[in-house]
């Protein structure tokens, strides 16, 4: 990065007709283009720090309350945390088409592929929905009301909970960062929403082609990384415990 | 030092003088560099004065030898810093063998504190000069910090764990014992005392420090815990070991072994105790030790009254079975039981 | 003596004025609120950190009444106790950290790099928005009662104990954590893709090499306090067990995570400060800085080992103890760079030629406070040492040092510098000297007494304290009185010197570096013509240099 003998902002002020999307702070497509690019990759930085975090405490509780982490995990249901990891990736490829679909001009297109992110990405938030009633039913939730206790209880199992005698107290520690994860990671899916209906209007007016589609590419990154977060939490979540099972 | 003004803190423990050993050095260091940097600063201010407002500087580098000796010099003296201050620091979480384990407990805004032998405090701690002590704490509510200026110890008090550390005063005197990490609205008032002892003096207060009981009681206490017990009350097998025995003993009449009679009043049970071969009673042998020293004043008053209540009535509560073997003994003394004058304790 | 420099200048008020600039480029309130002009934000960032330095400064006045005695007569507890937390908490996230870097950095990053903006200038006001709403979570807090949990918010007693408010405050934290992300992100992604032609990386002021350091630390650290204040809050209102021991949790693994950011959150305050005291040693002895390479990645050093000391504020606080001896050898290592600044600094004084002007007041100021700042850093990092003074006025002494000695000093003796580049303006020189010194002075005798308190023993937070340690506390209180002094002449002259102050004329100082090449204040564009970067950052031997000074003048 710092090799470069001349720095981008080069003496090229003048030829190349101004793009209309060209910000005036910027002396080429490509400056704002290489710009806005580091800029979310900057930004995704501050996020995995930001997620960072909560796996760190995950680690560090899972290695000191294995059983109360191995039984917690056990009563979520994977099913739908599965059904969800697929739509997650499926949404990534419909909003890599929707890019694609900017590069070859297929102004339709990319409104559509938006869309079918956005279903998808709905669709997602809506069966996690599901999932957090189930646990609210359950008294999953920390809290005053929090119960836990294990279900179907195999000898095996039985001889996991005893060793842990405050396996409640623990398996709370458990579901409190289940839902902080999930739901910081819902909360950016939320966001990942609302940019991408603006995005869709947008595409809709026809803003974005093969020559400029700047937002699209930012907020593919964006959405890709979301959907990352989610690859690691599904496991270290849903499937910690399967082997017991 | 002005005691009202102080500049530098009581030094009380073994492990102050280590401490303000690394504080001088550093102090020192640091003088050196700032007065180094100031002087430098001035001398050039002075000689490099702008002359002209078009003066510019020389354009120089310095020497490389010159940025690698002043990265060098620094590095050196912070690792020769590091492993002192390390090694000071280590000792402190690494308590000697024979060191006894106090516990202070935080809670929002006290420190309870008790003894090994099981004396209970708050907010004042009573140490004996010169024994090594390791302080177990732990917290109920927030985290607390035990802290002891004069001996240069800190320690956090976290909920849920333990943590310790450990001191050997060596000065008795008063210090001052501080929270030092904040823990709510009266943290300032998280403060005590620390009163360092004469290992006599320290036993005398914990002998006598049964606070809340009875005169009686407290002597009661101080019976047993001076082991006044073992020779002056018979044992397991009935007989008196060396001693007679006290009960109905006060405010009658006492036959000496010289030959003279005196009244067991609070006097005779005084002098007894401090001074036990004074007047030895007639039929038993002069083993018993002095306590002068080693109880209070007000010990003495508690023990004398432990005395007084097993007697008050001249003989009409020995119907008790200790009073009653004491009796026995009393009207046969048994002169083979002083086999082995032994210790009191 | 005159107040005000009177070296002519070239350009008469007239001219001056009718030049188009960044300040005469629109009027009324819509053209401020609503600009993307990163020397309009500066301006609005100006404001917005002054007020709550003001606020910070009359908790600070108020506490250090209080501590005029032993006893606690003035306040009860609880106020004390919410006093000293909102302190830290307003001076901590809304002053020191945005302050260089939010006003001096955003006016001056793309002039000295030869930009015309920042590269993202919406982020950059939305970022003024973010922090001042933040700002008002916070305000809300305070005007409601306050909080007392110390700027630290150490658990369980933030998360279970403590009944102010708690979840205000730490939301307003997290947001002003956003403004600060948005800043450094802007001025990473400006430092590497808008410098203008010929500015390599090794011929940038060494301003910009420690804006840029600033900006990576606020972007690898921020979001941990970020999420980790969340945790806080959300521990409040859901009594979720993170940090609650009685659950199972570690109330030390928050001071982990709060502390993973915020000591590099130190270096966040101190790193900018740095990079201004290099513009000023430069600017004032006319001279290259000595051992610029150095110098730069020192700057660098000193972010990547600042992430690796966090453990050096919990030594008593049950971490293991080879734990904490790695953590104290690192800390060792960390101040070799900011040592080696302070040489190369003094070391440029030699053949320079050294002006008097009241920014190198400062700038000189700076060096002798963060020397000892930083010697005393070194010492609380040495094991056995830090054990008797933490969380003692030693500690509380050692701290202002750095970031009041530290950063203060940087960011007046920045203003003042800049001031003729910001505004046009020159202010009353003989005042702002007496300010400087008056500065100087206030802040030793404020908090060298401190350094003594603190190895009497007297623990930190109190509100009340044993008398044998007042007569060092009067001291220090009637310093602090000095400080306001010297803190309220410039508020007071700068906003006079924008309506009375004489003319600056482009260039007052004689100074060389790309901001100075355009004109004072500067259009709104910048420059009128993009500059192309031939040299390094300090070169004042060069004819050039020699004629300009001679042709418009200078003051010193």
């Amino acid at each position: 990065m710092a090799s470069e003998p001349l720095a981008p902002h080069g003496p090229s002020h003048g030829h190349a007709a101004h793009h209309p999307e060209l910000a005036h702070q910027f002396d080429s497509m490509d400056q704002q283009k290489e710009s806005s690019t580091l800029a979310m990759w900057v930004f995704l930085v501050t996020e995995i720090m930001f997620f960072g975090v909560l796996f760190l405490a995950y680690t560090l509780y899972r290695t000191q309350y294995p059983e109360a982490f191995l039984l917690a995990s056990n009563s979520l249901n994977v099913l739908m945390g599965g059904i969800n990891t697929a739509v997650l990736i499926g949404s990534s490829l419909t909003m890599v088409l929707a890019i694609w679909a900017a590069q070859v001009n297929w102004r339709k297109g990319i409104v559509i592929f938006l869309l079918a992110t956005m279903a998808l990405g709905t669709t997602f938030l809506v069966i996690k929905g599901f999932e957090y009633r189930d646990k609210f039913v359950e008294h999953h939730v920390p809290g005053p009301t929090f119960h836990f206790e294990v279900e179907h209880p195999s000898p095996h199992l039985q001889a996991i909970a005893a060793r842990d005698p405050q396996l409640e107290k623990h398996a709370s520690i458990y579901f409190s960062l289940y839902f902080i994860m999930t739901g910081i990671h819902a909360l950016h899916m939320i966001i990942g929403l609302g940019i991408l209906a603006v995005l869709a209007v947008l595409s809709w007016k026809g803003k974005y082609d093969s020559e400029y589609h700047n937002p699209l590419e930012m907020t593919g990154l964006y959405w890709h990384f979301v959907d990352i977060i989610w690859i690691f939490l599904f496991p270290l979540l849903y499937l910690l415990g399967a082997h017991a099972r | 030092m002005n005691s009202s003004f102080p500049l530098f803190p009581d030094s009380a423990s073994t492990h102050a003088g280590h401490v303000d050993s690394l504080f001088i050095i550093w102090s020192l260091i640091s003088i050196f560099f700032t007065v180094l940097i100031a002087g430098l600063i001035v001398y050039f201010m002075a000689r490099y004065r702008r002359t002209h407002p078009e003066e510019v500087g020389t354009n120089d580098e310095m020497a490389l030898w010159l940025e690698i000796a002043w990265s060098a010099i620094p590095l050196a003296i912070a690792l020769i810093m590091f492993v002192w201050g390390t090694r000071v620091f280590f000792d402190l979480y690494r308590p000697p063998a024979n060191a006894v384990e106090y516990t202070a407990i935080g809670r929002q805004w006290m420190w309870k504190i008790q003894h090994p032998e099981g004396q209970r405090e708050i907010n004042t701690l009573h140490v004996p000069v010169g024994q090594a002590i390791k302080m177990k704490l732990a917290s109920e509510d927030v985290i607390h910090s035990f802290y002891i200026p004069a001996f240069r110890v800190k320690q956090d008090a976290i909920p849920g764990r333990y943590t310790s550390i450990w001191f050997q005063a060596t000065k008795p005197g008063v210090y001052h014992l501080f929270c030092a990490e904040y823990c709510g609205a009266e943290h300032s008032k998280m403060i005590g005392s620390i009163i360092v002892m004469e290992p006599r003096d320290y036993e005398n207060w914990l002998a006598g420090g049964a606070a809340g009981k009875s005169m009686v009681a407290s002597g009661a206490d101080l019976f047993q815990s001076l082991a006044c017990v073992t020779c002056h009350r018979a044992g397991e097998t009935g007989r008196l070991a060396r001693g007679p025995a006290l009960e109905g003993v006060y405010g009658g009449q006492v036959k000496l072994a010289d030959g003279r009679t005196v009244t067991a009043d609070d006097n005779y049970v005084r002098e007894s105790i401090l001074n036990p071969t004074a007047k030895v009673v007639a039929g038993w042998e002069p083993v018993m030790p002095t306590f002068q020293g080693q109880v209070s004043e007000e010990q003495l008053s508690q023990l004398i009254a432990y005395v007084r209540s097993l007697g008050s009535t001249a003989g009409t509560t020995a119907a008790a079975t200790p009073a009653a073997a004491g009796a026995a003994a009393n009207a046969a003394p048994q002169s083979g039981a002083a086999n082995s004058p032994g210790t009191p304790r | 003596m005159n107040t005000t420099a009177t070296v002519p200048v070239t350009t008469t008020a007239e001219t001056a004025f009718k030049r188009p600039n960044y300040l005469n480029a629109a009027y009324g309130v819509r053209s401020w609120l609503l600009t993307r002009d990163h020397k309009r934000i500066a301006i609005l960032y100006l404001i917005s950190v002054t007020a709550f330095f003001a606020l910070g400064s009359l908790f600070a006045l108020l506490i250090r009444l209080e501590l005029l005695t032993p006893e606690g007569d003035l306040f009860q507890p609880d106020t004390y106790n919410r006093l000293f937390t909102m302190h830290g908490v307003v001076m901590v996230f809304f002053f020191l950290i945005p302050a260089i870097p939010a006003v001096l950095g955003n006016f001056l990053v793309p002039l000295m790099i030869g930009a015309k903006d920042l590269a993202l200038p919406k982020l950059n006001l939305a970022s003024w928005y973010v922090y001042n709403i933040g700002g008002i979570f916070t305000l809300w807090a305070i005007v409601h009662g306050g909080v007392d949990t110390g700027w630290t918010f150490y658990t369980p007693f933030s998360t279970h104990y403590s009944n102010t408010y708690v979840i205000s405050t730490a939301l307003g934290i997290f947001i002003t954590g956003f403004s600060s992300i948005f800043t450094a992100l802007n001025f990473i992604v400006t430092i590497h893709r808008m410098r203008a032609p010929g500015l390599t990386w090794f011929r940038l002021p060494l301003f910009i090499w420690s804006t840029y350091a600033t900006s990576l630390i606020i972007v690898l650290g921020t979001p941990v306090i970020a999420i980790t204040i969340l945790l806080v809050a959300a521990e409040r209102v859901f009594h979720l067990g993170i940090f609650d021991p009685t659950l199972g949790g570690d109330p030390v693994l928050f001071q982990h995570l709060f502390w993973f950011y915020s000591h590099p959150a130190v270096y966040i305050m101190i790193l900018p400060a740095m990079g201004v005291e290099s513009e000023l040693i430069a600017a004032f002895a006319r001279k290259k800085v000595v051992g610029y390479k150095v110098v730069a990645f020192a700057s660098v050093a000193i972010a990547v080992l600042g992430f690796l000391v966090w453990g050096h504020h919990m030594f008593v606080a049950g971490e293991s103890i080879y734990a904490a001896t790695i953590f104290s050898v690192l800390s060792m290592l960390v101040a070799i760079p900011s040592a080696v600044k302070v040489f190369n600094w003094t070391a440029t004084l030699y053949r320079g030629s050294i002006s008097y002007q009241t920014p190198m007041l400062y700038a000189l100021g700076f060096i002798g406070l963060f020397t000892l700042g930083g010697l005393t850093g070194v010492m609380v990092a040495t094991l056995g040492f830090d054990v008797h003074v933490h969380d003692t006025y030693f500690i509380v002494a050692h701290f202002h040092y750095i970031m009041v000695g530290g950063t203060i000093m940087g960011y007046l003796g920045g203003l003042h510098y800049w001031w003729p580049k910001i505004s046009g303006k020159l202010y009353p020189v003989f005042l702002s000297k007496i300010a400087a010194l008056l500065v100087f002075v206030g802040f030793n005798l404020t908090f060298f007494p401190q350094f003594i308190l603190g190895y009497l023993g007297m623990p930190r937070r109190y509100w009340s304290y044993p008398p044998e340690f007042q007569v060092l506390n009067v001291l220090s209180t009637a310093g602090a009185s000095i400080l306001g002094l010297g803190y309220i002449l410039p508020l007071c002259y700068f906003i006079w010197s924008m309506r009375y102050g004489q003319d600056s004329g482009d260039n007052p100082w004689g100074a060389v570096g790309l901001e100075w090449d355009t004109t004072s204040p500067p259009p709104t564009e910048n420059f009128y013509t993009m500059p192309v970067v031939t040299h390094g950052p300090y070169e004042y031997n060069r004819e050039e240099v020699h004629n300009r000074m001679s042709q418009e003048g200078t003051i010193g």
